[in-house]
């Protein structure tokens, strides 16, 4: 088996056998350490020794074995008392019995769980996430997240702690709760992906692909629960934004806006695989923010050209989207479907409205896009004006970069 | 040794490299990332960041008995303010001054260097080991 594969083979595997570990042992937190050491052990010893029969029950096997040192140590003493509250099964030095392992997509699903609690904030939430259910390393993650080794140790020792502190069950939530949880979970993958896609410039060469693994997480999530249209909607509007990845920038690694980008590189394949997922949820329950901004991205990714875009549709998602998850943000991405149905001046009429709103007040967006529709109102000096005000407040290189541009091709 | 090297300079300059043109601009940023990049490669990098503008800035001072004080900018009384900056770990001062001569060398409007000034500051270290 190549490096590769057995990389892919142990994040596959990690959430279920940490789902598998934690629910025997009732701790999460020791849990979580114990399977990051059975990793490691697998990914020294299975290139010589081959890959074992069960990949899945060595794994377990070898990290309930550290679980029992760690219970047993000193330490592991005085955190036992801690948690005291949570039982610790009587069996805790056997291997798991062979009918919990079709418990594993559900094990999986209540590790993810676990990482989004809503008690914890969404950076912490992101960074045990992509631990505890993507199986990256500490290193990997801090390196994406370009903070040192650590303090991304410490912020997910912290959040195992508050999980822990908080007295939350290693359980799936019932139903009362269920909606809300998701909508937790959505949104910590939801920021993962952004995370990726924002940053996929010249200044991060070196950072491991968020993207990608928001992807494969949301993959993961909707092969679990693929009757959830958000779950899908969520997944849809990722390949639906990827698709464009490779126009996104030019040859010197410059940002190319939507309309100028060149469709022919855009990804058909993630196009058709968005657009059929999407429809798969339209008719099936109550559609949510997620799908609606896929079904934006899709209208974006469908037109041949950037004049032949159906803004109308466009706008008219927009409107829905405002009513069911109003925010600031959306309003300023309506606004553009507005200026491109019915003129710059009604865009920036909308655009207006957000002046006094403090949400906006350090973002550099409000004044990006008024720029852009002064420019198409044809008021050249404001429109400069605004790009270069953006351009200093942006805090992202290749934004900045774009920004500064867009300014001085105004001449 | 560690060297701080900070691209400090009047907010004059800032507002001017809006009369910047587009391949001005564009050199500016090959140029600072191929810079970047030798840094890396020479080994000597230790991090590297561009800083929003003064818009974006807060003062933050204390006050006894009572919450701190916090400004908003850009503050008109200063004069300069820090741009970007590196962090090198070089082998002597020397060094430290080469490198940041080629970061006031940037180019800048017309492909002129831009001549912004580059302070050089030694970083604390822990203290020798006595012999």
């Amino acid at each position: 088996m190549s490096g590769h594969r057995l990389e892919d083979l142990l994040r596959e595997l990690a959430p279920q056998v940490l789902g598998t570990v934690a629910r025997h042992f009732g701790d999460f937190d020791s849990a979580e350490d114990a399977v990051q050491e059975a990793m490691l052990a697998a990914a020294r010893q299975w290139p010589e020794s081959g890959v074992p029969d069960s990949p899945r029950g060595w794994l377990v096997r070898v990290a309930s074995r550290r679980m029992t040192d760690h219970l047993r140590s000193e330490q592991a003493r005085r955190r036992r008392e801690m948690i005291a509250t949570v039982a610790a099964p009587k069996d805790a030095l056997l291997a798991p019995a062979p009918d919990e392992i079709t418990h594993q997509d559900d094990d999986s699903l209540a590790v993810l769980f676990m990482c989004c609690h809503p008690i914890l904030t969404p950076a912490s939430a992101i960074a045990l996430t992509l631990r505890a259910v993507g199986g990256l390393t500490t290193a990997e993650i801090a390196g994406a997240f370009l903070v040192p080794e650590p303090t991304m140790a410490q912020r997910i020792s912290r959040a195992k702690q508050r999980i822990k502190a908080s007295g939350a069950r290693f359980t799936m939530p019932g139903e009362q709760d269920r909606g809300n949880r998701l909508a937790s979970v959505l949104h910590v993958l939801y920021l993962i992906f952004n995370e990726g896609y924002t940053a996929s410039s010249g200044d991060a060469l070196h950072r491991t692909d968020l993207t990608a693994e928001a992807i494969r997480l949301a993959r993961m999530l909707h092969a679990t629960l693929p009757g959830e249209g958000e779950v899908a909607g969520l997944l849809a509007l990722m390949l639906l934004t990827d698709a464009r990845r490779a126009a996104r920038t030019d040859e010197d690694g410059f940002l190319v806006p939507l309309p100028d980008q060149r469709r022919e590189l855009w990804n058909r394949a993630l196009v058709t695989e968005g657009t059929t997922l999407l429809t798969g949820t339209l008719g099936a329950g109550p559609v949510g923010p997620y799908q609606i901004q896929a079904a934006i991205a899709a209208v974006h990714d469908e037109a041949p050209s950037a004049d032949e875009t159906d803004w109308p549709q466009i706008l008219a998602l927009y409107e829905t989207l405002e009513r069911i998850a109003p925010s600031p943000m959306i309003t300023l991405n309506r606004a553009v479907a507005v200026a491109m149905v019915h003129g710059p001046r009604a865009g920036l009429a909308l655009l207006g409205t957000l002046n006094d709103d403090e949400r906006m007040a350090s973002s550099h967006r409000l004044a990006a896009t008024r720029g852009h529709l002064l420019e198409l109102a044809g008021d050249i000096d404001g429109a400069r004006e605004c790009y270069q005000r953006a351009a200093r407040m942006t805090a992202s290189r290749p934004e900045q970069h774009y920004l500064s541009l867009r300014a001085a091709r105004l001449g | 040794m560690k060297y701080m090297l900070m691209m400090v300079g009047p907010k004059r300059e800032w507002d001017e490299m809006a009369d910047w043109s587009a391949d001005d601009i564009k050199a500016n940023i090959r140029f600072m990332q191929e810079f970047n990049d030798g840094l890396v490669e020479s080994g000597e990098l230790v991090d590297a960041q561009g800083l929003t503008g003064p818009e974006q800035a807060k003062v933050v001072q204390a006050q006894p008995g009572g919450p701190p004080v916090v400004t908003d900018g850009p503050f008109p009384e200063t004069k300069e303010f820090l741009a970007g900056y590196w962090i090198v770990d070089v082998e002597s001062e020397e060094r430290a001054i080469e490198i940041a001569g080629q970061a006031s060398a940037s180019p800048g409007r017309g492909g002129a260097p831009a001549q912004v000034p580059v302070e050089v500051r030694p970083i604390g270290e822990a203290p020798s080991v006595d012999t």
